[in-house]
């Protein structure tokens, strides 16, 4: 029987290969007298600058393939080979104990490695793994083998290993190397983030059972659902061969979707933007296709610090987003926080049900002094892009008129102050609040877009935390309920002639897409890596057949049989 | 021998990057340094030593220079440990 491992799949892809179980047993050693603790000292201190020069060369070689940005880590390294608290304490330990480098580098750097691994921080905890690696570098020149070995490989496998290394993924010959399953890491770790950039599918966290897999094992890995296959049968090897060259075929048949606007089969063209919630963001934004921004969070400049951003900050942080996007539409949303998300340094007061207390729009109205200071912010950096404003959680027209009036009131402050401001700012509301969208009519007259934040609108209407397991299944995107409702508010701003958009998970959802679409959304706000795959979709779905269907899809009765046409329609379309 | 306490204002703490940089600027100076978070003190010259001190922001740090150029250091280093992690 196939053995069958899963793990976070950390970098998608699929390979078929035989396993390479990486040995980096460096530290098992045992003290030994030595005959001259000076030549010792030598022995060791030759180690160092060979492992100084492979790390010089790995560096550079990390630098061409990945950028300097993924090279730094490996300076981190050269500056452990100078670090007195290593480095002098192991000398130390030779010439005063008469003990052998290999001991005493154990030693010493074993220490370091317990203090750094039982820390809080995430970030310090990976810097174990920094230690771990270069002690093993050293071990290495010290007992005259190579490190890793990963060098020595000169036929197609799938690297198994405890963790990889930084130095272990920069050497990976990508000729050889299909994929790598690693026992422990998550999404964020090193090897993870290295396996994206170079696009070799990884599977990380498969667990203890990983590492047991032997050399030469035929291994299939599907780092598309994070499975590990192990000793598959051939009838097993057969069907991921050929979902394997499906993937291939699927992943080509994207990229050249890229620079591609996003039009329906019979013509309709509608945007794909993507929901972005720091600059960090911004490369995957554009890695993928993104024809703009249709959210982007604010919140971040707001957290996780104790006290408020200034507007010059935030200006900063608008102005690059604005910038970066190279004119394409970027809506920014003012401050979203209360309910779930919090401000320690603000000292809200503790409320019985956040949310539906003061947070988002209501909570800005009631500051104006930290609502003014964002505006102006907006303000000032709208001149370096295509801006829209976006207000959150709007249940009334008056909150939409006061919100307004205060953004009137700060451009007429920076145009009396001779800065530069676009005239041609759109201000649009996220419509989440049932009353909103019941309401759309008359909020239409007043906005200059909307966008439909689903995932709270969905909450709100069904009265379900979709956090709370016990009512999460109340959390239906296609539940005639929603539909109606989206419906209404797109018809609403198609009466006033504004656009709709819709920046919750549903945009990205495969089966809402093309009743979306039908019901005439106009822009598509979603993850980045949702971006390709829902233009492929839209690019095979006909609007006008589903513009047909929206009636028949809003008198079903549940989502369950809504889904089920849906299905049954795409199957037809793809024939 | 002089000491002073300064407060971390970088929010993500100190680890690699900040690290660096302040190991760095230690390394410019001929004077002895130590770093003081609660009971811990550590060689400011080794970055390894530093991590495992697990400064956060709003630690209170001192610092304990003794030696040539004690005076500039402790000024120089403190504006770093108060300032220049804000990045």
């Amino acid at each position: 029987m196939t053995k069958r491992l899963t793990g976070i799949a950390a970098s998608p892809g699929i390979a078929i290969a035989k396993a390479f179980r990486l040995n980096n047993d460096h530290y098992e050693t045992a003290p030994e007298k030595v005959a001259d603790a000076l030549i010792e000292v030598e022995r060791f201190r030759k180690a160092i600058e060979e492992a100084k020069l492979e790390l010089e060369e790995i560096k550079d070689l990390t630098e061409q393939r990945m950028g300097a940005a993924k090279a730094e880590i490996f300076e981190a390294h050269l500056m452990l080979l100078e670090d007195p608290d290593y480095i002098d304490a192991i000398i130390e330990g030779i010439e005063g104990e008469g003990l052998n480098a290999e001991y005493k580098l154990h030693e010493v750097a074993r220490s370091f490695i317990e203090v750094l691994s039982s820390m809080d921080n995430e970030l310090l905890r990976e810097r174990a793994s920094d230690v771990r690696d270069v002690t093993g570098r050293i071990m290495s020149r010290l007992r005259g083998v190579s490190y890793a070995a990963i060098s020595a490989i000169n036929e197609p496998c799938i690297l198994i290993a405890e963790d990889l290394t930084p130095s272990d993924t920069a050497q990976l010959n990508l000729d050889y190397v299909l994929g790598f399953v690693t026992e422990i890491g998550s999404r964020t770790s090193h090897s993870a983030i290295m396996a994206r950039s170079l696009e070799v599918p990884a599977i990380v966290g498969a667990g203890a059972a990983a590492v047991e897999i032997k050399t030469g094992t035929m291994i299939i890995m599907d780092a598309v659902e994070g499975a590990v296959l192990i000793a598959p049968s051939d009838e097993e090897v057969e069907s991921y061969q050929a979902r394997k060259a499906a993937y291939d075929q699927r992943r080509v048949e994207l990229r050249k979707l890229l620079d591609r606007p996003t039009i329906s089969a019979d013509g309709h063209r509608v945007e794909l933007a993507a929901n972005i919630g720091s600059v960090e963001d911004l490369q995957k934004v554009l890695a993928n296709g993104a024809e703009g921004i249709g959210l982007f969070r604010t919140e971040f400049l707001y957290m996780g610090r104790n006290a408020l951003p200034s507007e010059e900050e935030q200006f900063q942080v608008y102005k690059h987003v604005l910038e970066r996007m190279d004119n394409k539409p970027v809506v920014i949303r003012t401050l979203d926080i209360g309910g779930d998300k919090e401000l320690p340094y603000m000292k809200l007061p503790v409320e019985s049900n956040p949310f539906l207390g003061l947070r988002a729009v209501r909570l800005c109205l009631s500051k104006q002094d930290l609502f003014r200071t964002q505006l102006r912010a907006l303000l000032r950096a709208s001149s370096y892009g295509q801006l829209k404003i976006m207000f959150p959680m709007i249940a009334v027209v008056d909150e939409l008129l006061a919100a307004k009036q205060l953004l009137q009131e700060e451009k007429e402050k920076l145009v009396l102050e001779g800065i530069a401001v676009s005239e041609t700012i759109e201000v649009g509301i996220m419509i989440e609040v049932p009353a909103a969208a019941l309401a759309a009519d008359f909020l239409a007259k007043e906005s200059d877009f909307f966008s439909i934040g689903t995932n709270d609108l969905i909450q709100y209407t069904m009265a379900a935390d979709r956090m709370n397991e016990t009512v999460s299944y109340l959390y239906q995107p296609c539940h005639p309920a929603i539909l109606r409702l989206i419906q209404m508010v797109i018809q609403a701003a198609a009466k006033e002639g504004k656009w709709v958009g819709m920046c919750g998970e549903m945009a990205g959802d495969e089966t809402a897409i093309p009743i979306l679409l039908g019901m005439g959304l106009h822009e598509f706000s979603m993850s980045a890596s949702s971006i390709l795959p829902a233009r492929a979709l839209i690019k095979q779905t006909s609007h006008r057949d589903w513009a047909g269907y929206t009636e028949q899809i809003l008198s079903l009765s549940s989502q369950s049989q809504i889904k089920q046409f849906v299905e049954q329609k795409t199957r037809s379309d793809l024939k | 021998m002089i000491s002073q306490t300064f407060t971390v204002l970088n929010p993500s703490g100190f680890h690699a990057r900040p690290t660096k940089v302040f190991v760095q600027k230690v390394g410019t100076f001929p004077c002895k340094v130590n770093v003081i978070k609660g009971e811990k003190k550590v060689n400011g010259k080794s970055s390894l030593s530093m991590l495992t001190l697990g400064i956060q922001q709003n630690d209170e740090v001192t610092l304990e220079v003794d030696g040539e150029q004690e005076e500039q250091a402790i000024k120089e280093l403190g504006a770093l440990l108060t300032y220049i992690f804000e990045e």
